[in-house]
């Protein structure tokens, strides 16, 4: 099981004659089963072939070469260009959207995020590298080419949820070394207004019987992590899944007004700083990591604890 | 990207929002014309990109021309929260019956703006929502639709304010809503929004804030309030070691090698990628190391640009290593950032194995990678030694490098 995508989740490229798309391209048909990319989408392009996979001019024309809907697109297109660009993924009947694009002005990414809400569809990112379920499919550059996603992601019990993409390899590493796996791995980017949050997610996961943890790798700046505390707190306890959190940028505490590292991380008010989102998490029951490699031995042992309790066998 | 008040409150007079008759100048005796103009008492105010204006001094009351040059003088060579100041702004006294507050800004949890509104102005919006939460109004509002003025009208009746103010409120509030969507802001707020002897409503001071992705789409605005395009508007004004840092991120479209702070420290980091420096910059610090900056590498950047990068960071004075480390790379080839480091050491006549305190970079490309470190006894590490521990090493390399150098008085005398 997985969550979001598996095996048979068909997807488009929008802007695949990119430099940066074509590399992505390349990796996801390479990993695990080999990704079902049905076709890419350039304006003026029709006719031509990426790895294989035919490009058109438009999402429509893609979706009636296919001959059905298609599950969901990875979209690469400029800044200036992304608005457009998901619209018309969204107004063909696509249901889940990776935005991989940077720089996007909120203005852009509410309007983008509203619309997928009225069709029923999912938005993942902007400034993402996408989903990776390990060994089965890979939507978007997360793990890079499909060696180096294979040496860092296994197949286990871990859900991996990241504000930042590099991160989301590293700590998954960390994990695999430890012998904990991932049931999906989902890098959700670093912008202050994101398609999906961690406590949007977390229903995805807690339905899915192979998860039985939650890591997260979370910054200073936005209220995206009092969001997943709230969530978490909402829930009948016996039903919580454990999450363990890891916080960087304590550093930016010290720095009001700046920002490092990801658009988001702008501290605008008290409830963004680090300190006091260590502090919300950790009330909310879910455990603050100090260092990376604390993470496996932390995850591990609530899993455990739950699992001696009677909870998350997937009996009830 | 914050404006100054003065380009703030050109923005709200833009957008349709009556204002006083103020004036802006650089220069002192300028003040008074304007005050001469205005005929009347004036309050002259600091154009600084601070709070704490009034506490520091850099608002003024005058009664006379002559008493509004010798305030402007005297503000204009101001400093206040490290800023100087770009001029000054001679407002009219207005005789105000009641203060309001007006604001828009993001709701990223309900990913759209939302309108939030006071008949309690003039003091932190946050402090009313804390100790009278009744009298502050939100209201959220959609990013697809046009915006209707029954939006702002909710926002404003929710905070208790009816009679013929909530009339002659909402066309204010609703072309504060727009503009703040038209001109991509992360803020747009007026406050105080003064309530006058007549009914007439006022902005008396306005804070806008635009969102540094989208300069390139108001150029033609920001170059009427004269903004310029090298003007960062950061929390505090860039040095030349970080506008160095940016000129060779500049230098060529691939990759990422810039981001550059300066610290005071003197181990220098050429870190990466985004999640990886913050993790990397919190664990240099947490093992009682002292940075010599903050960068980014990411995107994998040309050899040049990483070369660039490193001597940059080598040549800051302070700085006796660097430590080159990152979060595991899928896109950065770990080869090219190995030339780059090397390069940049030779270039500047430094043995590369003495200067760079550890290579913490694993993934794409490591074998070929660390064979070049191999090749010039750089000390490097794989995926199995973690950003804490690749951290770790780096400091206890420098603090043993400097005190061979000066030792410690508290190992001097053990």
């Amino acid at each position: 099981m997985s969550i979001l995508v598996d095996a048979d989740t068909t997807f488009i490229v929008q802007g695949i004659t990119g430099r940066e798309a074509v590399n992505l391209t390349r990796e996801c048909l390479d990993y695990g089963s080999g990704a079902k990319i049905v076709g890419g989408v350039t304006p003026g392009r029709l006719g031509r072939e990426v790895h294989g996979v035919p490009v058109f001019d438009t999402v429509a024309q893609a979706v009636e070469h296919h001959g059905g809907p298609i599950d969901g697109s990875v979209v690469t297109v400029p800044p200036a260009f992304t608005r457009d660009a998901v619209f018309e993924a969204l107004e063909n009947g696509i249901k889940l959207v990776v935005i991989v694009t940077e720089r996007i002005p909120r203005r852009d990414v509410a309007a983008m995020v509203e619309l997928a809400a009225l069709r029923g569809a999912r938005i993942i990112g902007p400034n993402c590298l996408g989903i990776i379920v390990p060994d089965v499919i890979k939507m978007g550059g997360i793990g890079g080419p499909a060696k180096n996603a294979a040496q860092a992601y296994t197949p286990g019990p871990i859900g991996v949820i990241s504000r930042s993409g590099g991160m989301t390899t590293e700590m998954s590493s960390t994990l695999s070394a430890a012998g904990l796996g991932q049931s999906a791995a989902v890098s959700i980017g670093g912008d202050a207004i994101i398609g999906s949050t961690y406590a949007e997610l977390m229903p995805l996961f807690a339905a899915d019987p192979q998860t039985r943890g939650i890591v997260i790798y979370t910054e200073p700046g936005g209220r995206m992590e009092a969001e997943l505390a709230a969530w978490t707190l909402a829930q009948e306890e016996s039903r919580r899944l454990p999450i363990v959190a890891f916080m960087a940028g304590r550093f930016m505490d010290e720095m009001p007004g700046m920002s490092f590292g990801h658009a988001g991380t702008i501290v605008e008010g008290k409830e963004d700083t680090a300190s006091e989102k260590i502090a919300r998490l950790a009330n909310a029951g879910i455990q603050v990591a100090e260092r990376i490699e604390d993470i496996p031995e932390m995850i591990g042992s609530r899993i455990a604890e739950r699992a001696s309790a009677g909870n998350g066998t997937g009996s009830g | 990207m914050r404006f100054f008040e003065y380009e703030a409150r050109e923005l709200v007079r833009r957008a349709g929002v009556p204002v006083t008759d103020y004036g802006f100048t650089t220069e002192a005796e300028q003040a008074g014309e304007i005050a001469a103009r205005i005929g009347g008492p004036t309050v002259i105010k600091s154009q600084v990109l601070s709070g704490g204006r009034m506490k520091a001094g850099g608002v003024k009351f005058a009664d006379t021309p002559e008493e509004a040059v010798a305030h402007a003088r005297e503000i204009l060579t101001l400093e206040i929260n490290g800023h100087m100041p770009r001029g000054v702004l001679v407002d009219p006294r207005a005789e105000v019956e009641q203060e309001y507050y007006a604001g828009v800004v993001w709701d990223g949890t309900r990913k759209q703006p939302v309108i939030i509104f006071s008949p309690v102005g003039g003091i932190d919006i946050e402090q009313v929502a804390e100790e009278q939460p009744e009298r502050v109004g939100r209201r959220h509002f959609s990013n697809i639709l046009p915006f209707s003025d029954f939006v702002a009208k909710e926002a404003i009746a929710s905070s208790g304010v009816t009679g013929p103010a909530l009339g002659k409120l909402v066309p204010i509030v609703s072309r504060l809503a727009r503009m703040f969507v038209e001109n991509d802001m992360v803020l747009a707020e007026i406050n105080p929004l003064g309530r006058l002897a007549d009914g007439s409503f006022v902005a008396l001071d306005a804070h806008m804030d635009m969102e540094n992705e989208a300069r390139p789409r108001h150029e033609k605005l920001l170059g009427e309030l004269g903004v310029g395009k090298e003007e960062t508007r950061q929390a505090r004004e860039p040095t030349p070691f970080e506008l160095a840092g940016e000129q060779i991120d500049s230098s060529d479209h691939r990759g990422v090698a810039g981001n550059v702070t300066e610290f005071d420290g003197n181990l220098g980091l050429v870190i990466g990628a985004g999640g990886g420096s913050l993790t990397l910059f919190d664990a240099v610090r947490a093992h009682g190391g002292r940075p010599a900056n903050y960068c980014e590498i990411g995107g994998n950047p040309s050899v040049s640009k990483a070369c660039g990068l490193t001597k940059l960071v080598l040549s800051k004075p302070g700085v006796d290593k660097i430590a080159v480390m990152m979060s595991i790379v899928s896109n950065t080839r770990v080869d090219i950032v190995a030339r780059g480091v090397i390069k940049a050491c030779l270039e500047l006549d430094f043995d590369p194995a003495e200067k760079i305190a550890i290579f913490r970079i694993p993934g794409a490309w490591e074998e070929e990678g660390f064979k070049i470190l191999e090749r010039y006894g750089v000390d490097y590490a794989d995926r199995s030694v973690s950003l804490n521990e690749a951290a770790r090493r780096a400091v206890e390399k420098i603090q043993g490098a400097g005190a061979t150098a000066a030792p410690p008085q508290g190992e001097a005398t053990a």
